[in-house]
């Protein structure tokens, strides 16, 4: 655990990269050769060690990057960030869960320390020294959402339950999957997953929603979802569409190792027990298909499932323009061996 | 779903009223008890005899500190066991069992306004509602009905921390809260918050939706007590088992003790958890929950299996 954190962009001149130790630890998403929805919620218990399931939150080697970017994004537009007035409880809720996990899992860059509510946070690596009264804003910065959000690699959302509901009413977001929090804030779940294709009528939303609404405080669960981005791009979102949406025109058979990548969310749900609110927590890990073919499975396994996609998910993830051109590239890696179960490379 | 289990010391038992204690809770294992929100519950587990009862109480508090929970119980005339339990047997430096808290009762801190009224027992909720909302700095008033001084439990505390928010009311010196009036006096967007016995949740939440109050801003700790009655067969279709109900336990408990272990969370009829098919059954089911539909209800096909039972001899359900 004692590796740098690298220097790198997500934007610009785009010098992200995963080092080996990245590549294998990757969450690949497919299970199987080809995809379609499902609730693939499972709890989120401790994974192997050097995993990204080994700590509730997963800090890895592009911590500080992201966090650069993320400060990039929020200076540009600082709606990425808000939260409802009645969301302050569970903002210190958030706050308390991201500390306390950050400092117990990664001692070496974090820590906390508490007398009452009198409380001491250090971050090693942003270079970050605060006391402040836990509970009272005034003796933080900016609000606690925003304080521990700039210091966490993943977007967050807080949703608050009521009426047999859950209710998008704060976040911090800047390196979505082309969906807006300005846009979806105030939301209940329904509404906001409005424009997903085909899951609706397979019930998936009522039966995931049934689950969230009893979910229970210590007992977090989890799901992956994936899509693709042109680039190693964070900042994906609708409203700076302008800057990254005509780079799906711009891959060729020639650049799809480096331009292409999966994108993979790891997605957490957990209870937050002083305002009984559910955060969601939306970690990305963004991979080169370059990288992604040194593991044989997933050659084989990436190029079959964009073979089999449905059309409406090929529409929806927006990979309609460069499909075709990554398939290509991807059969020289697809030998037609069979894969072996599950995700984890062989 | 897995049952966490928290291993608890009963710390200390208190009369605090007229047939009600309160127990205080430490944990055994040093570690902090999980923080909570207002208006949740926790279910306690109780060993009487070769039974394992797991009731619903609320947390009266406290709301910061995580090293201890308390919890008040009433000594119930027609208890199942637990209230019972607890006011005969259970003694301090006893070690049990309670599950993370949950909240099906909660806060909704959009209003305006917080109308807490608590009748009895039910004041355990709206404690740590009105411990939230005072430190929040949001406005509330409390209206507590008892029947006598002496059976109100927390009362002198109450009227310490809050003063003139709180509004004592006792029956048997003929002092009545009257909703009529009380209600009309609310800004809109209050939002009112009640827990007590069934009769009186009914008669204020129909005065409220009567006088044009919105169904959602009006929020009642509905727990039903798993009530005995007659007893019956569960014949269960996947295992072809036939399980006996005896007229003090429910389903759920009867399985449990099978030997089996079907979905659960509240254990009150009110978050949904153990929602179970009806394939066949030769009666009626009397629903008890809270969590069903009126129409769903009728159709008899689900059934709650934590506090509903049979008007009959034997249900088949889909386990």
């Amino acid at each position: 655990m004692n590796r740098e954190f690298k220097k790198e962009t997500f934007r610009d001149d785009y010098t992200f990269f995963n080092s080996p130790h990245s590549i294998r630890r990757f969450p690949f998403p497919f299970w199987e050769d080809k995809y379609m929805y499902s609730v693939n919620i499972e709890p989120h218990t401790k994974g192997p060690a050097g995993s990204v399931y080994e700590f509730p939150i997963d800090i890895n080697e592009h911590y500080v990057a992201e966090m650069e970017d993320r400060a990039i994004v929020l200076k540009e537009d600082p709606l990425r960030c808000q939260a409802l007035p009645h969301m302050m409880l569970a903002q210190w809720d958030f706050l308390e869960l991201l500390m306390t996990s950050m400092a117990r899992d990664y001692p070496q860059w974090f820590s906390l320390t508490a007398e009452g509510s009198r409380w001491h946070w250090i971050n090693r690596p942003l270079g970050i020294d605060q006391k402040f009264t836990f509970g009272d804003v005034g003796t933080l910065p900016c609000e606690p959402m925003e304080f521990i959000g700039r210091q966490c690699q993943g977007d967050f959302s807080l949703q608050d339950q009521r009426d047999g509901q859950l209710w998008m009413d704060a976040g911090i977001v800047t390196t979505q999957a082309d969906w807006s929090l300005d846009f979806d804030v105030g939301m209940n779940f329904m509404e906001w997953h409005g424009p997903v294709p085909l899951a609706h009528d397979m019930r998936v939303f009522d039966r995931a929603l049934k689950f969230l609404l009893n979910l229970q405080i210590g007992q977090p669960a989890r799901r992956l979802n994936w899509t693709m981005t042109v680039n190693p791009r964070l900042d994906t979102s609708p409203e700076n569409y302008t800057k990254w949406g005509a780079d799906r025109a711009t891959v060729t058979p020639e650049n799809v190792g480096d331009k292409v990548h999966l994108r993979v969310e790891l997605q957490a749900l957990w209870r937050l027990p002083r305002s009984n609110a559910v955060l969601f927590s939306i970690r990305g890990y963004l991979i080169k298909m370059s990288e992604l073919v040194t593991v044989p499975k997933w050659g084989r396994r990436m190029h079959r499932v964009l073979k089999s996609l449905p059309q409406e998910l090929v529409d929806y993830k927006g990979i309609t323009r460069y499909r075709d051109t990554t398939i290509e590239w991807l059969s020289k890696y697809d030998d037609g061996l069979p894969t072996s179960p599950g995700g984890a490379p062989d | 779903m897995t049952h966490v289990e928290i291993p608890v010391r009963v710390a200390r038992i208190e009369m605090v009223a007229d047939r009600i204690k309160s127990v205080r809770l430490m944990r055994t294992d040093g570690l902090p008890l999980p923080a909570f929100s207002a208006g949740s519950h926790v279910l306690v587990h109780l060993r009487a005899g070769s039974r394992t009862i797991k009731n619903p109480y609320s947390l009266a508090g406290p709301l910061h500190d995580t090293s201890w929970y308390e919890i008040a119980v009433l000594k119930a005339e027609n208890s199942r066991g637990g209230s019972r339990f607890v006011h005969e047997q259970l003694h301090e430096g006893a070690q049990i069992t309670i599950s993370p808290p949950v909240s099906l009762f909660s806060l909704d801190l959009r209003a305006r306004k917080h109308l807490l009224i608590a009748g009895g027992i039910g004041i355990t909720p709206i404690m740590s509602m009105a411990a939230q909302l005072s430190e929040l700095g949001a406005p509330f008033e409390l209206h507590y009905c008892t029947r006598t001084h002496a059976s109100g439990a927390y009362l002198d505390a109450l009227k310490e921390a809050y003063g003139s928010r709180l509004h004592h009311y006792e029956s048997a010196r003929a002092r009545r809260i009257d909703i009529e009036r009380l209600l009309p006096q609310q800004p809109l967007g209050t939002h009112l918050y009640i827990c007590g016995p069934q009769a009186m949740i009914e008669d204020v939440m129909r005065q409220a939706r009567d006088a044009g109050w919105p169904t959602q801003h009006l929020h009642a700790e509905h727990f039903a007590a798993p009530s005995g009655g007659h007893p019956f067969d569960v014949k269960l279709l996947k295992s072809g088992r036939t399980i006996h109900v005896k007229e003090d336990e429910s389903i759920l408990q009867s399985l449990e003790d099978a030997g089996l272990t079907p979905p659960y969370l509240c254990r009150g009829g009110a978050c949904g958890q153990c929602e179970t098919s009806v394939a066949s059954c030769d009666g009626s089911i009397l629903h008890f929950d809270h969590y069903l539909s009126d129409e769903e209800k009728q159709a008899g096909n689900k059934i709650m299996i934590c506090v509903s039972r049979l008007k009959g001899s034997r249900i088949t359900l889909d386990l």
